[in-house]
C-alpha cells in the first residue's frame, strides 16, 4: 500500500481493508510506535471538522510524525484565491503525506492527481470519507469477531449520509444483509441499492425502528439534519421518530452493538450510553488506531 | 433531394473527410467538439438538409483532415448516427461509424454544482456507465450525469 492514495473506499481492495484493520489492531495494543519520526504529515482542512482533524493529528503524533497545516482555509492563501492545484503542489513539496478535508466533491481526487505525495481524503463535500468507513468496519469486526454474514441496520438519514453509502459499499464484500430504517424522504439512494443487488445481497426497508431490534447485529444510527427538509413541519414530524432509547433495547441480540459517526444530537438518548450495546465512543477512539494504520501503511513502514 | 444538395453531399472534396448523417441542428456542436472552428483547412457545412434516412440532417466537409477513432467517438453524445467518410483523390477510402466511448474527457460539464470540476479549472472526466441511456459517472464527485442534464463545456 506504500505510496497509495485513499480517496474513495473503492480505491482499496477487500484484502487491503483487512490489512488495514489488522495493523489497526496492533496499534490498539501498542499505540505509541514512533515509526514516522522523520515524516511530515500535512493536515489541510479547507473547512473545519474538529473531530476528524483531531483524530488524524493524534494518529500522526502517536507515530512520531510532525504535523503542519491549517484547520480552516479562512486564514490561508486559499482565501486570497489560490487554486487548489497550486496549494497542493506547494504542500506536496513540503510534506510526505497529505490529509485533506474540502467542501467540494471530487477535491481529494483532483488533489491526488496533482500531488507528488500520497493523499488521504478526510471528507470531500457529500462524497467520500473513507477513513470513517474503515473505522466503522474495524468497530464491527471488533464487536462481532467477524465481518462476514452480519445483519446490519442503518437508521435515520440514509439519503444524504455519506458514511452510510460508503459502509454499504464496503460491507457488500462480506455477505451482509442490510436493514434500512428511514423516513420516506430520506431513503437509501438507488445507486446504493443497485450496489447491493449487483452483489446479489438482500436489503429490507422499514419505517419503524422497533422492527429491526430483534434481528440486527449492528445498529448504525445517523443524525437527521434539519437542512435536509424544505418544510420545517416535516422535519418536526420525523425527527423524534428515530430516537433510540434504553427501553427499546429489550429483546435485542446479545451481540448487538450501536454505532454512530458522531456528533449525535438527540437520536440516541443518553440513557443508552451506559448499556453494553453502546459502542459509539469506543468507535471514535478506534478512529485513531485506524488512521495510524493508514498513515503507517501508506508511508510504507507497516 | 435537389441537385445542389447532392452536390454538397458527395463532390468537391479532393482529400479530407465528409461527416455525414449528423442529426439536424447539431452541426455546430460537432464543429465545436472537433475543434473545427480553429481548423486552417477549408471547412464546408450544411444543416437541415433533406435526408432519406433521417428526414433532416447536417453534413460537414473538411479538406486535408482525417480523424482517428478517438476523435470520432468524441461526438457520440451529439451525433451517434454520424458517418466519417475518408476521401483521397476524390475517392472514398474509408467509412467509420461513431461508437460511444468508455470515457468522455473535457467536453461535458458535470451536473453537480458542488463538483470540483465546476469550481476550479479541472478538465471534466466521465466513465460511461450506461451506453444506451447515456449515464456518465463523474471521475471526481462520483455522481451520475444523465442524458437530459448533459451540457457541453
Ligand atoms: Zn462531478
Amino acid at each position: 500500500m506504500k505510496g497509495k492514495n485513499l480517496v474513495s473506499i473503492t480505491d482499496f481492495s477487500k484484502d487491503e481493508y483487512l490489512r488495514i484493520l489488522n495493523i489497526a489492531a496492533d496499534f490498539e495494543k501498542n499505540p505509541n510506535q514512533k515509526l514516522l519520526n522523520d515524516h511530515v504529515v500535512a493536515s489541510l482542512f479547507f473547512e473545519p471538522s474538529t473531530r476528524t482533524r483531531l483524530s488524524f493529528e493524534t494518529a500522526a503524533n502517536r507515530l512520531g510524525a510532525r504535523v503542519v497545516g491549517f484547520s480552516d482555509s479562512g486564514s490561508t492563501s486559499v482565501k486570497k484565491g489560490e487554486s487548489l492545484k497550486d496549494t497542493i503542489i506547494m504542500v506536496s513539496g513540503y510534506a510526505d503525506i497529505i490529509v485533506m478535508r474540502h467542501p467540494r466533491e471530487g477535491a481529494a481526487r483532483w488533489a491526488s492527481e496533482v500531488s507528488s505525495v500520497p493523499v488521504i481524503n478526510a471528507g470531500d463535500g457529500a462524497n467520500q470519507h473513507p477513513s470513517q468507513c474503515l473505522l466503522d468496519m474495524y468497530s464491527i469486526l471488533q464487536t462481532q469477531g467477524t465481518l462476514d454474514n452480519l445483519n446490519i441496520a442503518f437508521i435515520g438519514d440514509l439519503k444524504y449520509g455519506r458514511t452510510v453509502h460508503s459502509l454499504v459499499q464496503a460491507m457488500c464484500n462480506f455477505n451482509a444483509t442490510f436493514h434500512l430504517v428511514s423516513p420516506e424522504q430520506l431513503k437509501l439512494p438507488s445507486s446504493s441499492k443497485m450496489h447491493i443487488k449487483n452483489n446479489k445481497l438482500e436489503y429490507h426497508q422499514y419505517t419503524e425502528l422497533a422492527d429491526i431490534m430483534p434481528i440486527a447485529d449492528i445498529v448504525y444510527m445517523t443524525r437527521i439534519q434539519q437542512e435536509r427538509f424544505s418544510d420545517p413541519l416535516e422535519y418536526e414530524k420525523v425527527k423524534n421518530s428515530y430516537v433510540l432509547t434504553k427501553s427499546m433495547l429489550e429483546g435485542c441480540k446479545p451481540n448487538m452493538k450501536i454505532l454512530h459517526p458522531l456528533p449525535r444530537i438527540n437520536e440516541i438518548s443518553e440513557d443508552v450510553d451506559e448499556t453494553p450495546q453502546a459502542f459509539y465512543f469506543k468507535q471514535a477512539e478506534n478512529g485513531v488506531y485506524v488512521r495510524q494504520a493508514l498513515l503507517a501503511a501508506i508511508a510504507g513502514v507497516k | 433531394m435537389n441537385k445542389d444538395q447532392r452536390h454538397l453531399n458527395v463532390t468537391a472534396i479532393e482529400n479530407g473527410t465528409v461527416i455525414d448523417h449528423i442529426p439536424a441542428n447539431n452541426v455546430f456542436k460537432v464543429l465545436h467538439i472537433l475543434n473545427l472552428e480553429n481548423n486552417k483547412n477549408q471547412v464546408l457545412f450544411g444543416d437541415n438538409l433533406d435526408s432519406r434516412k433521417y428526414g433532416k440532417k447536417g453534413i460537414i466537409k473538411v479538406s486535408n483532415t482525417y480523424f482517428d477513432a478517438n476523435e470520432i467517438n468524441k461526438i457520440a453524445l451529439v451525433a451517434p448516427t454520424a458517418t466519417f467518410i475518408g476521401i483521397k483523390n476524390f475517392e472514398v477510402v474509408s467509412k467509420k461509424q461513431v461508437e460511444v466511448p468508455d470515457q468522455i474527457k473535457s467536453i461535458v460539464k458535470c451536473f453537480n454544482p458542488n463538483c470540483i470540476t465546476n469550481v476550479e479549472n479541472v478538465p471534466s472526466l466521465f466513465t460511461v456507465v450506461d451506453k444506451e441511456q447515456m449515464k456518465l459517472l463523474c471521475h471526481y464527485c462520483e455522481k451520475i450525469t444523465v442524458k437530459n442534464n448533459i451540457i457541453f463545456v
